[in-house]
């Protein structure tokens, strides 16, 4: 991609696809637990779809992704195969870490997805030495850790930023904001207005950006210059994406703590239909082209779950395997 | 193996870096003050190895032992082999999330696809004076955490060995040096020295009570095995160089020749690696035992900063040899 290329309709419509495509996989996971047709941890991610969309859309399959336990957003974003993904949802030895990692655990290296952490904040000092190894290999690889508001309060967020910034590390911090770090309100919580502002005390080599992560255009352009930024060898962003959470921490949590009104104001500005009707007035596509693409990924989706429903559960010997490599 | 040329430990660890980033492009390392710049190490360990190598492949880091592991651990899912150091053992607890939840475990979660081939150098022991928070042998916290591989070399020779064997090793290992005996020599093994991982060493053939240890209690045993030998007591010593995965079977084989087993480390007695040896040999033979497993350990407290305590609260050479006459006797302790 040009450092420099314009937002344009098609990268609108870009983004778009790919939230859409998350929002029908993050549906069709509720709807699932809420017959009892999956038994998992689920963190949704919905109102969260076009900061991954738009985050998906600058990297390359050989970019590193480390997300966290909300990730299947990211994960989908950066192109990891729906099959393995929701066979491992489905704890079937088919799935991507054979039944043994989980939704808090999505491991995908063919697509970049690296690690997924159940441990807030852990990602970030992973993330450095994986853009580490790229500037010591000296190939242009980006590496992306995203993680949640709270998780800009762990004592790893700091040494990790302090890191980058004094190695000038080719990596972006995405802080996907989404008010809430589990049940506790951001401000309640966080000293600064912006997660971003805290970039000032890493010095002139960690850029720090807020964005809304909602708005297309916004998100689009803020990775793309993170992205070309990183690439360029220019050091690392913390990169701030506003947004909000509408279904609780956790899938099944009522979330008591979002003030009606609050939650009411948020969903008012959904994302995901304001993003449908930026695409159909910038001429991209059609409604009817849209309606073919949601066809299309719920039945790809379709096939993915009937791929996770016949697989096998794992052998039990799985247990003794890939504890330590050969020896 | 030249007799003549001998080695310190200090030496040995440095010489086995070195061999190491000369044979594989892909070794690096990080951590505290590790640069020449710095000094090259509070220990002296990785002097003269940035200005050979270059500050790229040998980078001083922040005083951030998450950031010193988390980015070990992300430069070797890009296929790098780095190897850190943490300054000293107490110091790891900082960066135990990195450790224990990731390094450990990636292999495991992700079905294989991923695997952290990772060395945590780092450095501890106790009778330097430095009390509660710089002493600790903690081996047993991460042999307690499945896909660990933890180290102990007892001689230069063994440290260079294990050393090179944890860099070219596919999982994380933790390596552990002995602060007080830093500069003790031993001979110089021929270059490229690598020994197995998970396998112990029968360092000393005996027929009548197996002593089981690792690290610095082994030169204890040696000289304790010398003395019984003059008195018709033969000592067999089995050092296990890596506590995790433990080599049960170089045990069980030992203490089923000779029917009895002391085991000496000196991490505090309870919960520790000799627990879990003991339960092994107990296990597995019972009926072949001819006295109760004793374990030489040092006392369940924090290490003390006096010398007067600290030698008490440290396990005793007089101990393991006494250990190994109360096992002649079939004695259980009261």
């Amino acid at each position: 991609m040009n450092p420099t290329e314009p937002f344009s309709p098609t990268a609108l419509l870009e983004v778009y696809r790919k939230a859409l495509f998350i929002n029908v996989v993050d549906e069709r996971m509720r709807s699932l637990l809420r017959s009892g047709g999956m038994q998992a941890v689920y963190y949704s991610p919905r109102g969260q779809e076009i900061v991954a969309a738009a985050m998906g859309a600058h990297l390359k399959p050989t970019d590193y992704l480390v997300t966290i336990y909300r990730g299947i957003h990211d994960q989908l974003a950066k192109g990891m195969p729906l099959k393995l993904l929701v066979a491992e949802y489905f704890a079937k030895a088919t799935g991507a870490c054979k039944g043994k990692g989980g939704p808090m655990h999505i491991t995908h290296p063919e697509t970049g997805v690296m690690v997924t952490t159940g441990v807030v904040g852990s990602g970030l000092p992973i993330a450095n030495g994986l853009a580490w190894a790229s500037q010591l290999k000296g190939d242009d690889s980006v590496t992306v850790t995203t993680f949640g508001d709270g998780a800009s309060n762990i004592g790893a967020f700091h040494e990790a930023l302090n890191l980058a910034a004094v190695w000038k590390l080719p990596v972006i911090f995405l802080c996907q904001n989404n008010q809430y770090a589990e049940c506790t309100k951001y401000e309640d919580a966080t000293s600064v207005a912006n997660v971003a502002d805290r970039a000032a005390a890493y010095g002139p080599n960690m850029a720090g950006v807020t964005v809304d992560g909602n708005d297309a255009e916004a998100m689009w352009t803020a990775m793309r210059d993170a992205v070309a930024r990183a690439r360029a060898g220019e050091g690392p962003t913390l990169l701030e994406a506003r947004t909000f959470r509408f279904m609780g921490h956790y899938f099944g949590d009522p979330a008591p703590y979002i003030p009606k009104e609050e939650l009411a104001e948020a969903m008012a500005k959904d994302p995901l239909p304001i993003c449908r009707e930026a695409v159909l007035k910038s001429g991209a596509a059609t409604a009817a082209d849209l309606d073919a693409f949601q066809k299309q990924y719920e039945e790809e989706l379709e096939e993915a779950l009937k791929f996770a429903t016949d697989s096998p559960v794992p052998e039990l010997e799985e247990i003794d395997r890939d504890i330590y490599g050969a020896a | 193996m030249s007799e003549q040329q001998k080695i310190n430990f200090t030496q040995a660890y440095n010489r086995a870096l070195d061999e190491a980033m000369a044979a594989d492009p892909t070794v690096i390392m990080l951590g505290e003050d590790i640069g020449d710049k710095e000094g090259g190490g509070v220990f002296k360990v990785t002097g003269g190895l940035s200005t050979k190598y270059g500050d790229h492949r040998i980078r001083t880091t922040p005083i951030s032992e998450q950031a010193i592991v988390g980015a070990a651990i992300g430069a070797s899912l890009a296929g790098m082999r780095p190897v850190a150091e943490i300054m000293l053992m107490n110091f790891i607890t900082v960066a135990m999330d990195q450790i224990t939840n990731h390094a450990a475990k990636l292999r495991f979660m992700s079905g294989g696809q991923t695997s952290v081939p990772i060395t945590i150098r780092t450095r501890t022991g106790a009778g330097m004076g430095a009390a509660g928070q710089h002493s600790d042998m903690l081996e047993a916290w991460f042999a307690h955490t499945a896909g660990m591989k933890v180290v102990v070399p007892s001689s230069p020779a063994d440290a260079i060995g294990l050393l090179r064997a944890c860099i070219e090793d596919d999982d994380p290992c933790l390596f552990i040096e002995d602060a007080l005996t830093r500069t003790v020599s031993g001979p110089a093994p021929e270059a490229n020295h690598i020994l197995p991982l998970g396998k112990a060493n029968v360092l000393r053939e005996g027929s009548d009570v197996s002593v089981i240890s690792y690290g610095r209690p082994i030169q204890d045993a040696v000289k304790i095995a010398d003395k019984l030998a003059e008195e018709g007591i033969s000592v067999e010593i089995v050092d296990l160089r890596t506590v995790s995965p433990l080599d049960t079977e170089t045990v069980l084989n030992s203490v089923a020749k000779t029917g009895r087993a002391v085991i000496a480390h000196e991490a505090v007695r309870s919960f520790g690696t000799g627990a879990e040896v003991a339960a092994q040999i107990q296990e597995h033979l019972y009926s072949d035992l001819k006295a109760p497993v004793l374990r030489v350990a040092s006392k369940d407290v924090a290490v003390p900063f006096s010398r007067v305590l600290e030698q008490e609260f440290l396990y005793k050479a007089t101990e393991i040899e006494a250990a190994i006459r109360q096992t002649l006797e079939g004695r259980a302790t009261r």
